[in-house]
């Protein structure tokens, strides 16, 4: 199939990890993937059986159900149980343990809560039974943001009164700077494809430029990914850090200034909660108050349950690459995809799921 | 588990634990608790020594309950006979008998429930099964999603041993009647809520004939399964789970529909795990299975065979793909619900 046997070709890996090993000789390196979907391909594909066992892949806090905090979910699970209220998500986030209840558990209980798999289904919904309100459970980095910030701007311009969304959006840019500041030693970044669509490779400049980090924005096929790597080698053995981009099919320095634009116009940054790591300064994205009026939470005045965190998981540990997941006294014992204790076995795109379903 | 949620209904590991820990529990008997797709009925029964027994009769029954009714490829009635007929045919029977129950939500348009029972007649007469008895009821508008319907199936024994998973051997082959995933994508395509188009029909097929054609030239046939909810890699974990063999699949031995391809790919379902309604896995010992392959190849429902892998003694339980850029990879048992409704 064009655009994906291309990528999936024997001989180019094969060429690809010869590269690197002979790069890397024997230097002990570390690299964090930061991105959810990264970590999903590096274990579906296998990649880490192409690389020197010198070579060190972790996974960051790039995948969004796994970093949105307890009384987030908590948040939603009240909102869900009030009258002639539709909660709408993406599929994710149905099975992530709150406090004590899931999303999943509230709807089997009578809420109405429905998977979507775009902010439009959400809105047809909110046009077709006006007698209920609407609200989307807005998660995400800055690739989901653009949609939902556009499906506020619609509601807005067609005065649709019954549609909000609950925001917990973060921004990758100020979790890297966070990182660094860490107790994690690392060598380089593969830095996200999808979120680097939105906001262009040059905004990791800056918070780059301070550390001697490797960085490059990767595709998703096994042949980006491998490329990344070699070129974020290339990049330690020269001494020349700087942020390159693999993707350019998909990835320019500036980014995509439309969607960028309509982000700005609904959304303003925050301090925000990341779950495991805390609050990072200006992280999260939150609602103007130009449009107060379609924030899930400010337009509902509800209760919330007092929060409550999973003993032993070590999540926030795995978010932040300092610990691997069978390091979890949990992990595929008491927390598994079916029954999970912590988010990053729940979502997709989570650390502790990968590791678990791909070995 | 204090409440029944979807995945348990979604023929993962959800619906496993809900079957073995409360209905097997309950009901639990010999025949039972072979958990295979029919049950194998002799009329000894009451013999002593239920190893010596020879099976004379597959029973089986499943409920169909899929949105919406009428997809590219089929419809519910369609899915009904074939869905039943598949589960006698892969336990090495020959179908003779269904019933069928319907479930009709007050209001149902009259004109579609004789489309779809006009086609479910359709189906047995080409099956060479008759619907011998069945049953009506009409709920209140609200109470079910348009039809539900309920067949169970009768068959007789053919095969001269009985196809367990229990008989696979290290070095047995891995056959495969066609292309995967294409029922699941068609039916996510049909719902409209992806506003996908596509031109991937369902694959709904009765399989009795290609699973006689099997027999007939491969004697030695281990088992049979025609890989439904969970898809291939459901059917193929099951068979090694907990046992020391495991399966390797080669990913380009596998075929698969370039549009299908296209769907998963676009929506990261990985279509091992996309339901199939009209697709047969065999595991054949080697030396039959030329013979096998060919046979299924001759069928036009076969015309894609493949060998897609084989069994080992390497990685004991466990189902690994080799991929088509050199790596390997764990395909685990899907759990919870991809698509909910399907069948």
């Amino acid at each position: 199939m064009k655009y994906i046997d291309e990528f999936r070709n024997t001989a180019h890996t094969k060429a690809l990890a010869k590269r690197i090993a002979d790069i890397a000789g024997d230097r002990e390196l570390t690299f964090m993937e930061v991105c959810g979907t990264h970590t999903m391909a590096i274990s579906r594909f296998g990649i880490r059986s192409l690389l020197p066992k010198n070579l060190r892949l972790i996974s960051g806090p790039g995948c969004p159900v796994c970093v949105t905090a307890n009384d987030y979910l908590d948040h939603a699970i009240a909102l869900a149980r009030l009258p002639n209220v539709t909660i709408t998500t993406f599929g994710d986030m149905m099975k992530v343990p709150a406090s004590t209840s899931s999303l999943t558990k509230c709807r089997a209980e009578g809420a109405d809560i429905r998977i979507v798999t775009s902010t439009t289904e959400a809105l047809t919904l909110a046009h077709q039974n006006p007698e209920r309100e609407v609200i989307f459970l807005g998660v995400g980095f800055e690739a989901t943001t653009p949609t939902i910030a556009a499906s506020l701007m619609l509601a807005y311009n067609d005065k649709l009164t019954n549609y909000s969304v609950l925001a917990a959006h973060k921004l990758i840019p100020p979790a890297l700077e966070a990182l660094l500041g860490g107790q994690l030693k690392l060598n380089g970044f593969l830095l996200p494809g999808h979120v680097s669509a939105i906001i262009g490779s040059n905004v990791y400049k800056p918070t780059l430029a301070e550390h001697n980090v490797a960085a490059v924005v990767a595709g998703f096929e096994p042949t980006d990914i491998l490329r990344a790597l070699a070129e974020s080698l290339e990049q330690i053995v020269s001494g020349n850090y700087a942020v390159n981009v693999e993707y350019r099919r998909v990835v320019s320095p500036e980014g995509n200034t439309k969607a960028k634009a309509i982000v700005d116009e609904i959304f303003e940054s925050c301090d925000t909660a990341w779950r495991g790591i805390g609050v990072i300064p200006n992280s999260g994205l939150r609602i103007r108050e130009d449009y107060a009026s379609y924030d899930a939470a400010k337009k509902f005045n509800v209760e919330v349950e007092p929060t409550r965190e999973h003993k032993g998981c070590k999540c926030g540990e795995i978010l932040q690459g300092l610990c691997q997941p069978s390091d979890c006294p949990h992990f595929g014992k008491s927390c598994t995809p079916d029954n999970p204790v912590g988010a990053c076995m729940v979502s997709g795109e989570g650390t502790c799921a990968a590791y678990y379903r791909y070995g | 588990m204090d409440r029944i949620l979807l995945s348990h209904g979604g023929g993962g590991r959800q619906s496993q634990k809900l079957v073995r820990e409360l209905f097997a529990k309950h009901f639990a008997n010999h025949t039972l608790d072979q958990f295979g797709d029919a049950a194998l009925l002799d009329f000894d029964f009451r013999t002593p020594s239920p190893e010596s027994r020879v099976p004379q009769l597959a029973f089986t029954t499943d409920s169909y309950v899929v949105r919406p009714l009428e997809f590219p490829g089929g419809n519910i009635g369609k899915l009904a006979v074939c869905g039943t007929v598949n589960d006698l045919a892969v336990s090495g029977a020959e179908p003779l008998w269904l019933s069928c129950g319907f479930i009709i939500e007050e209001g149902f348009e009259v004109a579609a429930l004789e489309r779809i029972v006009a086609s479910m007649a359709q189906t047995a007469r080409d099956a060479n099964v008759s619907v011998v008895c069945g049953d009506t009821k009409v709920v209140d508008r609200g109470k079910a999603d348009g039809l539900f319907i309920n067949t169970a199936g009768v068959g007789r024994c053919i095969s001269k041993k009985s196809l367990s998973p229990n008989s696979i051997q290290a070095g047995d082959k891995i056959l495969l009647s066609g292309t995967i995933a294409d029922h699941g994508i068609a039916i996510m395509a049909a719902r409209k809520e992806l506003t996908l188009e596509t031109p991937v029909e369902s694959d709904c097929a009765a399989l009795n004939e290609l699973t006689n054609a099997i027999m007939e030239v491969a004697p030695d046939t281990r088992c049979m399964r025609d890989p439904t909810r969970g898809g291939v890699a459901a059917a193929l974990n099951e068979w090694v789970e907990n046992t020391d063999t495991g399966i390797t699949i080669e990913e380009g031995a596998i075929p698969l529909n370039e549009s299908t391809r296209a769907v998963c790919e676009m929506l990261g379902f990985d279509p091992l795990t996309v339901a199939n309604e009209g697709k047969l896995l065999a595991v054949v010992p080697t030396a039959e299975s030329k013979a096998a392959l060919k046979a299924m190849q001759s069928h036009v429902l076969g015309k894609n065979a493949a060998v897609i892998g084989s069994v080992t003694t390497d990685n004991p339980g466990k189902l690994v793909m080799s991929t088509s850029f050199g790596t390997t990879r764990i395909v685990p048992l899907p759990s919870g619900e991809l698509l909910p409704r399907i069948c």
